[in-house]
């Protein structure tokens, strides 16, 4: 196959091989025509900033919820941890998603319209109605370090607004994990679009765990029971949903296990379970909770690096657009709206 | 404006994008059994929509070298080589006796020497693919800045200067034909979503569209699409009559996964073998149950959270 190098306007500067893109063959490959061997759907033209956003956004989303639950049961220590998470993950959020688009204006271009067929347009705004409130709530926590002579004035009223903030901002946090997983199914991305049945579930559970992972690892053990079941709970939910996924998702959860995304999803695998493993045993240890924690994180992010890697390997691979269509044709039933 | 068919199913899409007064839909209707490859679309699309060179490389996949559908290139001659009928056995290369070339000018292309048995065993398929200007497009549904908007005549048209190149479009289309365009260096649109327009321009000041203007075997046809649509019929049919039983129609169908589209074809082969997907089906169709699903699982993490609290004491 040609190597295109020097183009401008196509996309085949990630042309691979023909005809099944000449991976491994594991299983003979399946017989299907195309033109030349060229992709029909063309992968999304992003970075990896928009993988690192699906675990920021994740991480932010689930520390928002410990952070108001710490709050409300006088855990200051997970408060502290979660808050500060919360924030910190809200600003790489944003700074990832700007960096994707190239300036700042770029992404207020979006408030322009609220379009509820675009799952970008709905996670934008759901993204601003959650980031002030839940960065109210950090305020207050980082006022809270200051010296006492310090929180006076405007000071005072931000840590007075931390807990009602922290709560509008905990109740807007669960849609920022979900709508991830209907932006990437909401594409013609053959690996995406086929698990938008489970993929919110993955989602939600990554978040859960990575966020969990994060309170393990930062705050102190008589404090962490909340973030150890979020986690643990999350990370069971993950795995069992990812399982379920790959079942539904046909020939193209295939491009889970290959290449790239395998790896990354090997990785996520063996991290959450080690990691949630480490958490139940692992109570009473500082030590044992903050490797645990550390664990859930790195296994969430590899597990979105994994989903975002096979989507594109899929749209990049004409077997995966063509075969499903092939056979639904074959077997007389395309879609058609009257069936 | 959400109608009951919004998402799936027949649908005059101007109308339901809030047209009061719409004109006719416009589209195309590609013959392919006509298109002799001469690229003349190609040109002209460039020529009047000023759309920058795509790549300078000979790929080696026949006569196409512009490769795909994409942000430099709105209409692309796919050529496929293929095996045209079973060869003859027990013909000769060459008949015996060859006429003698006395040097006589001739018009067009000389008579052949070579009988059609001993022709090659071979045919070209040749398409000019374009923008589906889909009754339910993808791109347009995702588009998160209302760049990508339904003209009055059914079409889907970019605006440059609202798009902010999120490249979410180019994802969702089914057909991989919108891309965000990469160079050359300069270019003021480098970065921004570009396809086919169906020459809104042109449309407006009731002219027909670049391409298939310059068609000179009127392979590309203009017109109203229902109008478009019994011509295709009709010719589907004629090709029947004649014996070409592989002539079939894509795109036409109103009910098909797109809710049909603007620009249809008529092909001699399955849609892959041309680089169109078989069941193309618009991801949208399924967004109600996304929705559904997500807020299923929003609802799980907030309930999780809950209990994660319950009963602990600090």
């Amino acid at each position: 196959m040609t190597e295109v190098s020097h183009q401008h306007g196509g996309s085949p500067s990630r042309q691979r091989g023909q005809r099944g893109g000449g991976d491994r063959v594991m299983v003979p490959e399946a017989d299907f025509t195309s033109y030349y061997g060229r992709a029909i759907v063309k992968p999304a033209p992003w970075e990896k900033d928009i993988a690192f956003y699906l675990f920021t956004g994740g991480v932010a989303a689930g520390s928002s919820l410990l952070a108001a639950g710490a709050d409300l049961t006088g855990r200051p220590g997970l408060r502290r941890v979660a808050r500060l998470g919360s924030l910190g993950s809200l600003g790489l959020s944003v700074g990832f998603l700007v960096h994707d688009l190239g300036r700042p204006s770029r992404f207020l271009n979006m408030l322009r319209v609220a379009k509820l067929t675009s799952p970008m347009s709905v996670g934008t705004w759901i993204l601003s109605l959650h980031g002030p409130f839940a960065a109210l709530a950090s305020g207050a926590e980082i006022v809270s370090m200051l010296p006492a002579s310090w929180q006076r004035g405007p000071l005072r009223l931000v840590a007075v607004l931390g807990r009602p903030a922290g709560l509008v901002g905990a109740l807007t946090a669960t849609p920022v994990a979900a709508y991830t997983a209907v932006l990437l199914a909401d594409t013609a991305t053959p690996a995406w679009h086929t698990a938008h049945e489970e993929l919110p579930f993955v989602f939600c559970g990554s978040a859960a765990a990575a966020s969990g992972g994060l309170g393990l690892l930062g705050a102190p053990v008589a404090q962490t029971g909340p973030a150890r079941a979020f986690a643990v709970g999350g990370a069971v939910v993950e795995l069992a949903a990812e399982r379920r996924m790959e079942r539904s998702m046909g020939i193209s959860a295939e491009t889970l296990h290959h290449d790239t995304a395998g790896r990354w999803m090997r990785a996520s695998t063996l991290l959450t379970a080690a990691g949630a493993l480490g958490a139940l045993v692992g109570r009473r240890s500082r030590l044992l909770s903050a490797v645990s924690g550390a664990a859930l994180m790195a296994g969430s992010l590899s597990t979105r690096m994994g989903v975002y890697e096979a989507g594109l390997a899929s749209a990049e691979d004409p077997k995966y657009t063509v075969v499903p269509q092939r056979e639904r044709v074959d077997r007389g039933v395309p879609v058609r709206h009257r069936q | 404006m959400i109608g009951r068919n919004s998402l799936f199913g027949p649908l005059d899409p101007a109308p339901d994008a809030g047209y009061a007064d719409a004109p006719p839909r416009k589209g195309f209707f590609t013959d392919t059994s006509v298109c002799i490859g001469c690229k003349a679309c190609e040109v002209a699309c460039k020529e009047w929509n000023d759309v920058p060179e795509n790549l300078f490389q000979m790929l080696g996949t026949s006569y196409d070298n512009s490769h795909s559908l994409n942000a430099n290139q709105w209409r692309h001659v796919a050529f496929i080589e293929r095996p045209g009928r079973a060869p003859a056995p027990d013909q000769p290369a060459v008949p015996t006796t060859p006429p003698v070339d006395i040097g006589m000018p001739t018009v067009g292309a000389p008579p052949s020497d070579v009988p059609d048995e001993a022709k090659p065993d071979f045919q070209w398929l040749m398409s000019s693919d374009v923008c589906k200007h889909c009754t339910h497009a993808a791109c347009l549904d995702v588009c998160p800045t209302g760049s990508l908007f339904r003209s009055e005549f059914g079409t889907v048209v970019v605006q440059d200067d609202i798009c902010n190149g999120c490249g979410y479009c180019v994802a969702a289309c089914p057909y991989g034909v919108i891309d965000r365009r990469k160079g050359p260096d300069g270019d003021p649109r480098v970065g921004i979503a570009q396809k086919c327009t169906l020459c809104y321009d042109r449309l407006t000041d009731n002219q027909r569209p670049a391409c298939a203007q310059a068609c000179p075997t009127e392979s590309i046809q203009f017109g109203d699409v229902e109008e478009l649509r019994e011509r295709a019929s009709a010719r589907v049919a004629t090709l029947h009559e004649q014996g070409v039983m592989d002539a079939r129609l894509y795109g036409n169908d109103p009910e098909d996964g797109v809710g049909g589209t603007g620009a249809f074809f008529l092909l001699l082969d399955e849609p892959e073998v041309y680089g169109l997907p078989p069941d193309p089906v618009v991801t949208t169709k399924d967004l109600p149950r996304m929705y559904q699903r997500a807020a299923m699982a929003a609802a799980a993490m907030l309930a999780g959270a809950a209990v994660s609290f319950v009963r602990r004491k600090p």
